[in-house]
């Protein structure tokens, strides 16, 4: 196999990031893949569809999200100009919201009843929710019980908006596991069922598609960035990652330009020597939710259970466009711990105004440590991928 | 031919049907799988596929991820494994299967895992969420060391695809009998039997056998109508978990009343 270049096409037509990706599924869903992977290719390419997807984003959606100049941060960090690119703007809170609208148009387009997701933090339960009341169609969101617990705020909208809120009782009871029960639901309904998945992970052509629908993100960074500073390239993107979606929206229009230095952080929890979800970090190679990836596993290919004080960070897989970004060197993966990223949230908060979401407080932990490596005369975007309501009393709880 | 199907083709030639017959290694707990696989066998099952525990069994309903968690609890290893399979298979010339999930296997090593599957005595291979391609390298590796790989076919698979997964299966094709996971309520019988039908004739170089939701004698004789035999998982886990959790039973007890289970299921072939 030939090592793909940074200016390949990818994922192939198989699905496949260099040597991850794929399609690892049981027989009854791949005719539904196929037919989603056609569906997504021909709305790709139909104006009405993108009219439909865009004015969406515009009118409902409330884009171009903000890119906002990071005054004081700026100034407390002592290195380049920061700016946000305040996803949290978004209706519902967080960048998920992008992804949902572009699948549950294709949902549509494709004669599908019945909506199922997944949700860690319950962002993207929330985004699948709004969207479905926003088309009248039936939603079940599959949320780990433990998650239901720490994150009552989102169980309260999902439900408020009409969804079906499933209760995951085994193994962790965390996003793993919600994504499990999704799973065995699909292969269950899959004639009438369309499911959404909430980030660039499981088989092909999810990974593709779900980043697609957000590289809005880092398309509008390239305008408005051009419009601020006279440049549409940054000297540096940083973003957090737990299955990857916020990050590469942001990246992906950036990745031919290696002068842009691209930064991914992921959770290492209690520190890497204890319990965490750097899979990027300390994973190895290995097959979950569909796709080959990296993952948190022994010796005997059991997936090990991640933590993280975020939610939506907490997932032992990541996406294999990661992977793959990871194995050629061209976006450097770091991480932060429960603790940097409480630092963050407060940082964020004391010198912007702005109470980020406890996933993207890993992205602001990451960049208190890099910007000083960095230029005055440097420009860096941050992606603010959700504001911080939801996590509030885990918040509270760490601070008091 | 391999073994595995020789075996199948014997049992098709005498015109009978064949019954496997799956159940978890190292549940419920490490000691029991030798004296299961025996029972099993001594019931009368045609092969046994052994599952190989995984921590995410995505295609499993209840019962089965029920049984992996309580089989990973009591530490079972993929090494474990494999040495139930060869102390079985040197007692025995039922045929033995290893059915589980890509990663565990890729987590051994793809190709280590097949040599020592065979050097096992293991006659075939069944994972579910690996899908059958030629330049595969699960499918590489079990040509290379001899181990059929039975590939799965559901109600959803287009009819030309049946065709080439026939192509690339080796030792029979696994029919998934309802969209579902594991142990299902698979429904009235007529659907399955039409798609089983429709199905038949594009399998015409492996014996064609039903499984996903098949719990009694009469559950197997409707189904090997359309097929050359029927495979029972989460019945026999019930069953399992049921008299393992009966203090009241001996250890004797609860084998008897695993094999008088597969006799009974075996029955159901021959009417």
């Amino acid at each position: 196999m030939s090592e793909p270049t940074l200016t390949a096409v990818l994922p192939d037509e198989r699905g496949y990031f260099g040597e991850f990706g794929g399609s690892f599924v049981p027989e009854i869903l791949v005719p539904a893949l196929e037919e989603l992977n056609e569906a997504f290719l021909t709305a790709k390419q139909d104006p009405a569809f993108q009219a439909c997807y865009h004015g969406l984003l515009r009118d409902y959606v409330g884009r171009p999200t903000a890119l906002t100049y990071a005054e004081r941060l700026t100034e407390r960090l002592g290195g380049g100009r920061i700016y946000l690119k305040r996803e949290d703007l978004c209706h519902t809170g967080a960048h998920k919201i992008n992804n949902a609208i572009g699948q549950i148009l294709l949902a549509r387009r494709m004669g599908k009843t019945r909506i199922i997701a997944e949700t860690g933090a319950g962002q993207h339960g929330v985004a699948t929710a709004t969207v479905c009341a926003r088309f009248g169609m039936e939603c079940i969101v599959y949320m780990g019980a433990e998650d239901i617990e720490r994150q009552q705020l989102n169980v309260h909208r999902m439900r408020l908006l009409g969804a079906d809120v499933r209760p995951a009782t085994s193994g962790s009871q965390t996003l793993k596991d919600a994504t499990n029960e999704a799973i065995r639901d699909w292969v269950t309904n899959v004639r009438d069922t369309f499911y959404i998945i909430g980030s660039v992970v499981g088989p092909h052509p999810y990974p593709a598609m779900v980043r697609d629908f957000h590289t809005i993100i880092g398309e509008e960074v390239k305008t408005q960035l051009h419009e601020k500073e006279g440049r549409t390239d940054p000297d540096m993107l940083i973003a957090c990652v737990g299955g990857g979606s916020n990050a590469i929206g942001m990246f992906h229009p950036f990745l031919r330009n290696t002068s842009v230095r691209c930064v991914g952080v992921e959770a290492s929890g209690e520190g890497l020597d204890g319990r965490h979800a750097a899979t990027l970090t300390l994973g190895k190679p290995g097959i979950l939710h569909g796709a080959l990836s990296y993952l948190l596993q022994d010796e005997e290919g059991q997936v090990s259970l991640a933590h993280s004080i975020s939610a939506g960070l907490d997932y032992p897989g990541v996406g294999p466009e990661h992977a793959w970004l990871k194995q050629s060197g061209r976006v450097d993966y770091v991480s932060a711990t429960d603790q940097e990223a409480m630092e963050g949230v407060q940082l964020l908060s004391e010198t912007e105004g702005i109470i980020p979401a406890l996933e993207t407080a890993h992205a602001v932990a990451g960049l208190a440590r890099l910007a000083g490596e960095t230029d005055p005369d440097d420009l860096i975007v941050l992606n603010c991928s959700g504001r911080g309501d939801k996590d509030m009393q885990t918040i509270a709880e760490a601070l008091s | 031919m391999s073994r595995l199907k020789a075996h199948l083709e014997s049992i098709a030639a005498a015109g009978e049907k064949a019954l496997g017959m799956f159940i978890t290694s190292g549940f419920p707990d490490l000691d029991a799988t030798p004296d299961l696989l025996r029972a099993i066998d001594a019931g009368g099952a045609d092969f046994i596929e052994l599952g190989m525990p995984f921590s995410d069994p995505l295609a499993e309903g209840i019962p089965i991820q029920r049984s992996s968690e309580r089989a990973l609890a009591a530490g079972v290893t993929m090494r474990q494994t494999l040495e139930y399979a060869a102390d079985f298979t040197a007692s025995s010339d039922t045929p033995l299967l290893l059915m589980g999930y890509g990663n565990p296997v890729m987590r051994y090593g793809i190709d280590r895992f097949f040599e020592e599957a065979r050097t096992a005595g293991v006659q075939g291979v069944i994972l579910p969420d690996v899908l059958p391609a030629p330049d595969s390298p699960f499918f590489r590796a079990a040509a290379a060391h001899g181990v059929d790989t039975v590939c799965l076919v559901s109600p959803t698979t287009p009819q030309e695809r049946v065709t080439y997964i026939d192509e690339l299966s080796s030792g029979f094709v696994y029919a998934v009998s309802v969209t579902g996971v594991t142990g299902a309520d698979k429904g009235d019988a007529k659907p399955i039997q039409d798609y089983l039908r429709r199905i038949r004739p594009a399998v015409s170089r492996n014996a064609l056998l039903v499984g996903f939701g098949i719990r009694s004698a009469e559950d197997v004789a409707s189904m090997v109508a359309e097929t050359d035999g029927a495979i029972v998982g989460s019945a026999l886990v019930n069953l399992v978990a049921a008299c393992w959790d009966d203090s009241d039973l001996s250890h004797a007890q609860r084998l008897e009343r695993v094999e008088a289970f597969v006799r009974e299921l075996k029955s159901g072939t021959s009417s």
